[in-house]
C-alpha cells in the first residue's frame, strides 16, 4: 500500500506560472511533509548512478495536515437542469443501448433522474445483476419497480421504452431486439401497477450511464456506473412531445451532449467515456466519424474510465523567476515511510536567454502509459518479456485501485481498449526509484548532461505541441530521453521545420515517433490514441473506430500515415524483447570521414555499449533504417547491435504475414542501428534506435564508449560550423 | 501442442545456468510453453521492496480478480525462476524435476 500520493494541477510550467498540487494520505497520516527538488537521477538501483536530487528553498517547502481524498471513476453523462416534468404527470423514457460487461454482475444504471433527498425522489432506468432490464419509481414514499425476465444481450444493440401513466396506474417496460437470432422474439414486455403520482423532475439532474449518488460542491459522485455504448436517450411527456432528446453524434470532438427537442436541456460528459464510436446504424459506410456523424450516434461508458480526480489542492507554488530550467518534484512524506515525488518541468521563461540545448522530456509518451496495467492484466507479458512478472509496490496498489484510471496499453474492465489519458492524477510510474522505464529511464540523460556540466533546458511535448518549431528553434540541439514514442501533427510538424532549418536532433532512444497523439483544446492535460491494424499494440479497436474523436484524424502509427520514423530521424521500429540486452558493432560507414567527430577515442573492433544499468546499450526496443521508408540515402548507419536473444522479434508491421523464424537468432531484421545524417541549413540527426542507451551512460563513472560517442556528438552538434 | 519430454534434463540445466538471454530452440520452446500458461493462476511475484524479497503469487480467474500468494518468499528473481520453472515441469510434464 502507497501511503501517500500526489499530483499537480499540469506537468510543464514556466516560471511565474502557478502550479497546484493535491495529495492524499492513503494510509490516513495525520500531517505530512512536502518538499521541492530538483531531480538528477531516479536511479537507485545497486549498479546505477544513484538517486539524486537537490533540495529547492522553495516558499512551499513545510508540514502539511493530511486527508484521503476521494476518488469518483467512471463516466457519465449529466443534464444537471434535468427536465421540465410536472408532479404527477406521465413520462416516457427511451434508449438505445449495448451493454459490454455484463460478466460484473451489478447493477447498472442505463438513465436515471434522482433527487439527491434522502428519500431519493424519481426513477432509474437499470440493468439487474443478471443483465435484466428493470425501472424503478419513488416519489419517496412509496416505489414501484418493474422487471422483464429477459437480460439484455452483451454487444448487440437493443431498444429499451418505459411508458409511467398515473391515469392507468401502470408502468410499462418495454425491451426490443434491434436484430434477433433464429428463436428469439423481438420484444419482450412487462408492466406493474402503481397508485402514486410521479415526482416532479424539473431541476433534478438526468444521468445517462450512472446514477447520482452525492455531491461536494461541484463535484459528483455516482454508482451504479453502466459499461457499454447507450445512444439517443429521450424523455417525453405521456402523448407530447420530447422534453428531452439527446442526439450524442453532435458535438462527438467535445464534452457536451446536446438536446436536440428543442428545450436546450443540454447536458455534458464526465471522465471522458469514448465518443467517436459507431452507432446502432453503423454498417461500415465510413470508417471516419466525421464523413457521416449520423452514424456515431452513441457514447462508450466505462466503469473505469476517468478524466480529472478533482482533489483538493493542498498548496500553490508559483515558479520563481530565477528557478533554473530543470526536471523537478514535490517530494512527499509521511509517517511510515510514506513517500511520493510529484514530477513538474520547468521550461525557461520566453524572454530568459536558453541554453545552447533542451532535452525532451517526452510527457506525452508518460501519459499514454500513465498507471498502466497491461503487465500484469495481460497472459502474454511473460513470454513477451522472458521473465516473471514483478509487481511492485505501485502495481499492487494499483491492482487494488482501478479508480486510479487506466493507460492507453490497458484494456477497460469490459474488455475494450483505452483511448484517452489524464495528468490530473498521480501517474504512479512516471516517478523516480520505480522502473527504468521512460520518465525514470529518462532521467539517466539528465544525470549524464548534469555530470559533464552542460548546461541544459528542459522543454516537454506538451509545450512543442502548443508552440511548435519556435520553442525547438531556441536551442541548438535538442536531445531526446529513451522512448519518445507518442507525438501530435503539430509536433512532427515542429520537428520537420526544426531540422530543415539546421536544428540539430539526438534522438537517444528507442521506438520513437511511433504513435500519433490527439489532444483537445478544452481538455489541457488530456491525449487520444486510436490504435488501429498496424503496430505492437496490446489491443485493436474496432472497425470504425479508429480516428481520434478530438480532431477527426486517423489514429495509429506514424508510418501508417504516411509519416514514419525513418524519414525523420533515420530509424523505425523492427524489434523488442526485455529479457537481456546487448551491444553494437561499428559498420564500415562508421569510418566515413563525415562519422569521424563521431568515434573520436573509441577503437575500430571495440564493442559499443556492452554494459551499463540495464545490461547493455542495445535493449528494449529496437530501431533501424529503412530506405523504403524514409531514411534519407545520404544516412549512415554507423552500428549494428548483434546476439539479442530468442525473445527479440520483428514487430507485426514488418510482417505481411507470419512464417517461421521471426526472432533475433534467426531474423537479421531484428537488430538496432546507429544512424547519423545531416539535414537542410546544417542541420543533423543521430539517432542511437535503443531505448537502453541512455541506460550505458554512466557506466565506469561516465567513462566508456557510450558515453563517448554521445559526448562527440553533442560537442560537434553544439559547434555552429557546418557539418 | 509442444510436449515436454522429462528426459531432457539438459534443457533444465540449461536454464538454471541462463534463466535469461539467448537459449538454445528446444529450450525456447519449454519456456514459451511454460510462460503462456492460461491467465488464471499465472504466476507473478510480487515485491514491496525495491529490490526483493520476492513472494510467489499467482493471478485470479481475470484481471479484476485479487492475486494470490503461495507462501513462498525469494531472496533473487532467478532463485524465483528456477522454483516456477520447476513447478511448471511438474505440472507440464507430471514428474518433479530431479534436480535441486
Amino acid at each position: 500500500m502507497l501511503k501517500i500520493v500526489g499530483y499537480a494541477d499540469r506537468l510543464s510550467v514556466r516560471p511565474g506560472e502557478s502550479l497546484a498540487f493535491k495529495v492524499s494520505c492513503e494510509a490516513g497520516a495525520s500531517d505530512y511533509e512536502a518538499e521541492i527538488v530538483r531531480l538528477i537521477c531516479g536511479d537507485d538501483s545497486p549498479q546505477g548512478p544513484g538517486f539524486k536530487a537537490e533540495p529547492v528553498a522553495a516558499s512551499v517547502n513545510g508540514r502539511y495536515p493530511g486527508r484521503r481524498q476521494r476518488v469518483n471513476a467512471g463516466s457519465f453523462g449529466v443534464i444537471e437542469g434535468g427536465v421540465a416534468m410536472p408532479a404527477g404527470a406521465g413520462f416516457s423514457v427511451a434508449v438505445l443501448l449495448q451493454p459490454t460487461w455484463l460478466a460484473k454482475r451489478a447493477e447498472q444504471a442505463v438513465i436515471a433522474c434522482r433527487a439527491l433527498t434522502p428519500n431519493r425522489t424519481g426513477w432509474s432506468l437499470v440493468l439487474d445483476a443478471m443483465g435484466r432490464p428493470r425501472f424503478e419509481l419513488s416519489n419517496g414514499d412509496e416505489q414501484a419497480a418493474v422487471t422483464i425476465d429477459r437480460a439484455v444481450p452483451e454487444r448487440r444493440w437493443s431498444k429499451l421504452l418505459v411508458a409511467v401513466d398515473p391515469v392507468i396506474g401502470k408502468v410499462r417496460l418495454t425491451h426490443c431486439l434491434l436484430d434477433t437470432l433464429p428463436g428469439e422474439g423481438r420484444e419482450a414486455a412487462a408492466e406493474v401497477a402503481f397508485s402514486f403520482a410521479p415526482p416532479a423532475f424539473d431541476g433534478v439532474p438526468v444521468t445517462i450511464a450512472a446514477e447520482l449518488a452525492e455531491t461536494d460542491g461541484a463535484r459528483l459522485f455516482t454508482a451504479r456506473h453502466f459499461d457499454g455504448k447507450i445512444e439517443a436517450p429521450s424523455i417525453g411527456r405521456l402523448g407530447d412531445k420530447d422534453r428531452g432528446r439527446w442526439d450524442f453524434s453532435v458535438g462527438i470532438d467535445s464534452q457536451k451532449i446536446a438536446d436536440v427537442s428543442g428545450n436546450d436541456r443540454h447536458g455534458r460528459l464526465i471522465n471522458l467515456p469514448t465518443r467517436a464510436v459507431t452507432g446502432h446504424n453503423w454498417k461500415g459506410e465510413t470508417l471516419r466519424w466525421s464523413d457521416r456523424p449520423e452514424l456515431y450516434g452513441a457514447v462508450h461508458f466505462h466503469c473505469d474510465d476517468l478524466h480529472d480526480m478533482e482533489w483538493k489542492t493542498d498548496f500553490r507554488w508559483t515558479i520563481p523567476g530565477d528557478l533554473p530550467s530543470g526536471v523537478y518534484a514535490a517530494k512527499l512524506s509521511c509517517a511510515g515511510n510514506g513517500e511520493d515525488f510529484v514530477p513538474f518541468f520547468v521550461l525557461p521563461a520566453k524572454n530568459a536567454t536558453k541554453a545552447q540545448v533542451a532535452f525532451l522530456a517526452s510527457t506525452f509518451t508518460f501519459l499514454a502509459y500513465a498507471n498502466s496495467h497491461h503487465g500484469y492484466e495481460d497472459a502474454l507479458s511473460e513470454v513477451c518479456y522472458g521473465a516473471l512478472l514483478e509487481l511492485g509496490p505501485a502495481e499492487q496498489f494499483l491492482k487494488e485501485r482501478r479508480d486510479f484510471g487506466i493507460s492507453l496499453y490497458d484494456r477497460h474492465r469490459d474488455g475494450s481498449g483505452g483511448v484517452y489519458s489524464s495528468c490530473h492524477r498521480p501517474i504512479l510510474n512516471t516517478r523516480p526509484k520505480r522502473a527504468l522505464w521512460n520518465f525514470n529511464a529518462d532521467l539517466h540523460v539528465v544525470d549524464w548532461l548534469t555530470a559533464n556540466g552542460q548546461k541544459f533546458d528542459v522543454i516537454t511535448d506538451d509545450v512543442i505541441h502548443e508552440e511548435g518549431a519556435a520553442l525547438l528553434g531556441d536551442y541548438r540541439c535538442i536531445i531526446t530521453g529513451s522512448h519518445p514514442e507518442y507525438h501530435s501533427t503539430k509536433m512532427l510538424d515542429a520537428f520537420e521545420a526544426y531540422l530543415g532549418g539546421g536544428g540539430r536532433l539526438m534522438y537517444l532512444g528507442g521506438n520513437g515517433f511511433y504513435w500519433r497523439i490527439a489532444t483537445h483544446p478544452d481538455l489541457p492535460g488530456v491525449i487520444e490514441v486510436r490504435r488501429g491494424e498496424a503496430g505492437t499494440r496490446c489491443f485493436e479497436l474496432p472497425p470504425g473506430e479508429r480516428f481520434h474523436s478530438f480532431t477527426a484524424e486517423n489514429g495509429g502509427l506514424w508510418r501508417s500515415q504516411g509519416r514514419a520514423p525513418q524519414a525523420l530521424v533515420g530509424v523505425g521500429f523492427v524489434a523488442e524483447g526485455f529479457d537481456e540486452n546487448s551491444h553494437f558493432i561499428r559498420t564500415e560507414q562508421s569510418f566515413d570521414p563525415r562519422a569521424a567527430f563521431i568515434f573520436e577515442g573509441v577503437g575500430k573492433d571495440e564493442k559499443i555499449g556492452d554494459f551499463g544499468v540495464l545490461g547493455g546499450a542495445a535493449g528494449y526496443e529496437l530501431d533501424a533504417a529503412d530506405p523504403d521508408l524514409g531514411t534519407p540515402p545520404h544516412a549512415l548507419v554507423l552500428a549494428r547491435s548483434v546476439e539479442h536473444s530468442n525473445v527479440y522479434l520483428l514487430t507485426p508491421e514488418e510482417l505481411l504475414a507470419g512464417f517461421p523464424g521471426q526472432d533475433a537468432i534467426e531474423n537479421p531484421k531484428v537488430r538496432a542501428e546507429l544512424v547519423y545524417f545531416e539535414t537542410g541549413n546544417d542541420g543533423a540527426v543521430f539517432s542511437t534506435g535503443s531505448i537502453t542507451w541512455s541506460a550505458s551512460l554512466s557506466h565506469d563513472g561516465y567513462q566508456n564508449n557510450v558515453a563517448r560517442i554521445t559526448g562527440n556528438v553533442l560537442r560537434r552538434f553544439l559547434d555552429p560550423r557546418p557539418l | 501442442m509442444y510436449e515436454i519430454d522429462p528426459s531432457r534434463l539438459d534443457l533444465a540445466e540449461e536454464f538454471r545456468r541462463k534463466p535469461y538471454g539467448r537459449h538454445s530452440a528446444e529450450l525456447q520452446r519449454i519456456l514459451n510453453r511454460m510462460r503462456t500458461e492460461p491467465f488464471d493462476g499465472h504466476y507473478v511475484l510480487l515485491r514491496d521492496g525495491r529490490f526483493g524479497p520476492y513472494r510467489l503469487a499467482r493471478l485470479g480467474a481475470t484481471p479484476a480478480d485479487p492475486i494470490t500468494e503461495t507462501g513462498q518468499v525469494f531472496q533473487s528473481v532467478r532463485e524465483a525462476e528456477w522454483t516456477v520453472f520447476k513447478l511448471r515441469w511438474r505440472k507440464l510434464t507430471g514428474r518433479d524435476l530431479p534436480l535441486e
